[in-house]
């Protein structure tokens, strides 16, 4: 038997346009803690704005304090969302304890019950604060400095998903894309094929690829006891093109029951590439491989050639194996979504919301700093990897590492961007934890038609 | 066992005394191919598992993704390279804080959660066995009863009562919790092997003028180091790889190594196989300590539980 060490270091990070970059780091740094690469000494870092230290001043003299915060982000993005810190911890003198946890929304609603939250809590969906709003009343309203950022560098919709019952909580940190078809450009230019303009181009795009015996599409919903989740979101993406941002609206907010026939009809639409044995599942199998194939691998075939479009979040990104270039002339890139005309462009988004449990002036300072643009652009400094992107306005997408974040930054700053939060995020858990990530794994795995499926679905919703 | 060697060959050694000859009688209604069939069966069916993830646990990160660990035969026949220590190198060494302090935070745990559950019990059961007192069956009934409890519905309150007492964030709420949730079990298994010492062993005592204090340390402690031995080990390797109490009642400075191996797969699960190589490092030390202490464990658990 031989053994093979692999001669790269994982660079979690993915490399990216930035691969050249990213492939020196990982080639002579093999005793590095790892992770997306340090800040220190960075090219990037270089072009970090300062930060302008008066605006912390009226919060008094916090040299010496302390802020908590709690969040899911673990290694090694974790370790680009401290570096991003220390602009105000060098500014003010607070040191900020930065905690991870994977378990970490099933474990806030224990410590707030038990009168041990955490400073701030960096939660990644709406749906957590609306709980932790009505059922414990523990979060404090966002202090007037974060309003106000918010209200400078957001769009209202992002406002809006911080808010509860009209009092507004917490300001959006960062934001993902998620209305994006993986690709492999190198294959395209071969076999001739353009990008799709539109929905009915990228149908027709599926058949030209159909007909020559080969399988378009490939898909994977298995992710652990979240299975479902990458489904739900090729769902909602169907339903904001087929329905429309209204009728999405009134979807998740149930104004419309679960399985009205505009929903039903997304799923059907969704089910034309997905529930069709000729476009899926190349490289993993039949229809039913769906509901079994890892979301973070579903991708891969398209490396091997034996499939062509993957529907994934810009995260995505860092999930493609180490050495994978993501670049419009790399080995993969992504397009955006096709809408049915070229005009409107609705897009899935989802992102990271700051709540805050005390109100002392270090944590207010710390949380006036996180909504700012300055924070924004410490981020994007201090992530040389990529990977990494903000709907705020005041981001410059100059200091963002990769060609693609910065496609991602521009779909979200474009004015014909209908922007949408990810719908089961919103939904009660019930069912955007629950039932519709169980329908959605259900309809790949099994016949159930999209009605059996949204009904069982609707039935769940939770009565009061 | 030296008294059943002379069993193995029965036909060599003819059987000479009636302690023998019970001996061989015993051992060959114990022994049929059936039973042995199936205690194989049952060896290989609870290894496969382990095993399959001690072999994906060297396989390079594509691999494992693209097939099962059982492909790797075929592969390293084929001469192929099939073997990496990338997933180790990723888990000890690809993160900002380092495995080793977690290492220490699951030892600093582990062993104050064993012995002060230990002693307590000991004292407990001692009482509950040979000191009368009124309502000593109920007292116990009601410990027993305790087992029942699901530790899950304790949690918030318990975590509330150490943010009151201002102990939260230390060690503290870790012994204590795992102690009380292993005293019920303790107290039981080792007031019921104390029960079954001979009285005539502890009233000869009394009768040379020994008080509770030194019947418990110089007849009862002796005879009962099986029963501690097992019942540590039992406790050792549930705390040691407990996951819920350290992750709610730990804090950044306290979290024990099964939490830093949960964090493995990443933000997203994006790093699930990192996974493999983490647990391993994670099962050395109680694979260590349950190999060293086995015979204790089946010997102890034995006495403890099961009368006559």
């Amino acid at each position: 038997m031989t053994i093979r060490m692999s001669s790269r270091r994982r660079t979690v990070a993915l490399a990216a346009t930035g691969a050249s970059l990213a492939l020196v780091l990982s080639a002579c740094a093999d005793t590095d803690d790892g992770g997306g690469g340090g800040a220190g000494g960075d090219g990037g870092n270089a072009a970090a704005p300062e930060l302008d230290c008066s605006v912390y001043e009226e919060f008094g003299d916090l040299d010496g304090t302390t802020v908590t915060v709690y969040t899911t982000i673990v290694e090694p993005e974790a370790e680009t969302q401290q570096n991003s810190y220390k602009p105000f911890e060098e500014c003010t003198g607070v040191t900020v304890e930065y905690e991870a946890s994977r378990e970490m929304e099933a474990q806030l609603p224990v410590r707030v019950q038990a009168g041990n939250p955490p400073d701030i809590a960096i939660l990644p969906q709406p749906g957590l604060l609306n709980t932790l709003v009505t059922q414990y009343d523990a979060v404090l309203p966002a202090p007037e400095g974060v309003e106000a950022n918010v209200d400078e560098f957001w769009s209202e919709d992002w406002k809006e998903y911080g808010t509860v019952d009209g009092t507004f909580y917490a300001a959006p940190l960062g934001s993902n894309v998620k209305s994006y078809v993986w690709y492999s450009p190198s294959m395209f230019e071969e076999a001739g094929y353009e990008v799709p303009e539109t929905w009915d181009d990228m149908m027709a795009l599926t058949e030209e690829i159909a007909a020559t015996d080969a399988i378009p599409w490939c898909a994977g919903v298995e992710s652990g006891d979240a299975t479902g989740w990458p489904g739900t979101d090729w769902i909602e993406d169907v339903v904001l093109r087929t329905a429309g941002p209204e009728v999405y609206d009134q979807w998740y907010t149930h104004e419309i029951p679960f399985n009205d026939p505009q929903i039903v009809e997304a799923f059907d639409a969704a089910g034309e590439i997905l529930k069709n044995p000729d476009y899926v599942n190349g490289g993993l199998g039949g229809v039913d491989s769906i509901a079994t194939a890892t979301w973070t691998d579903a991708g891969y075939p398209i490396l091997e050639g034996s499939c062509w479009m993957h529907r994934a979040a810009n995260f995505y990104q860092t999930q493609w194996p180490e050495g994978t270039e993501v670049a419009p002339d790399g080995d993969v890139y992504a397009f955006y979504l096709p809408a049915e005309t070229t005009d409107e462009r609705p897009t899935l988004v989802a992102g990271e919301f700051i709540a805050a449990f005390a109100d002392r002036p270090e944590v207010e300072a710390f949380q006036t700093y996180l909504s700012s643009s300055d924070w924004a652009n410490a981020k994007a400094a201090a992530t040389p990897a990529g990977g990494w992107v903000s709907a705020n306005s005041g981001l410059d997408p100059e200091l963002l590492a990769t060609e693609f974040d910065r496609l991602s930054a521009e779909i979200l700053a474009d004015p014909a961007t209908v922007a949408r939060f990810d719908a089961s995020d919103l939904m009660p858990s019930e069912v955007g934890t629950g039932s519709f990530w169980a329908g959605i794994t259900e309809w790949f795995a099994s016949d159930a038609s999209s009605q059996e499926v949204t009904d069982t679905i609707e039935e769940s919703w939770p009565k009061n | 066992m030296s008294t059943t060697q002379p069993a193995v060959a029965p036909t060599a050694v003819p059987p000479q005394s009636g302690v023998t000859e019970r001996a061989r009688k015993a051992k060959k209604r114990l022994t049929s191919p059936w039973a042995s069939g199936i205690a194989v069966i049952i060896a290989i069916a609870w290894t496969v598992p382990t095993f399959g993830l001690l072999v994906t646990s060297f396989r390079p990160e594509l691999d494992i993704r693209r097939s099962g660990w059982w492909t790797v035969f075929g592969d390293a026949f084929a001469g192929e390279g099939v073997f990496s220590l990338r997933n180790y190198e990723s888990a000890l060494f690809d993160s900002s804080t380092n495995l080793i302090d977690y290492f220490v935070n699951s030892l600093v745990i582990t062993l104050p959660a064993v012995f002060i559950p230990i002693t307590v019990a000991l004292l407990a059961a001692y009482a509950f066995a040979w000191i009368d007192f009124k309502g000593r069956d109920i007292l116990f009934v009601a410990v027993f009863a305790l087992q029942i409890v699901p530790i899950q519905i304790t949690l918030i309150p318990l975590l509330s009562a150490y943010v009151r007492t201002g102990i939260n964030g230390t060690f503290w709420p870790i012994w204590l919790s795992h102690s009380m949730f292993a005293l019920p079990l303790a107290i039981f298994l080792l007031h019921n092997f104390m029960r079954d010492i001979p009285s005539s062993l502890v009233e000869a005592a009394r009768v040379d003028g020994a008080g509770h204090v030194k019947i418990f340390f110089s007849v009862m402690l002796p005879l009962l180091t099986p029963a501690i031995a097992a019942f540590a080990i039992f406790q050792f390797l549930w705390v040691w790889n407990d996951l819920l109490v350290g992750l709610v009642m730990g804090s950044t400075s306290t979290s024990p190594l099964t939490v830093r191996v949960a964090e493995m797969a990443g933000s997203r699960g994006g790093d699930w196989h990192v996974l493999s190589a983490g647990a391993f490092i994670s099962i050395l030390v109680p694979l260590i300590v349950f190999l060293a202490l086995q015979r204790y464990f089946v010997r102890g658990m034995l006495a403890g539980s099961v009368k006559g």
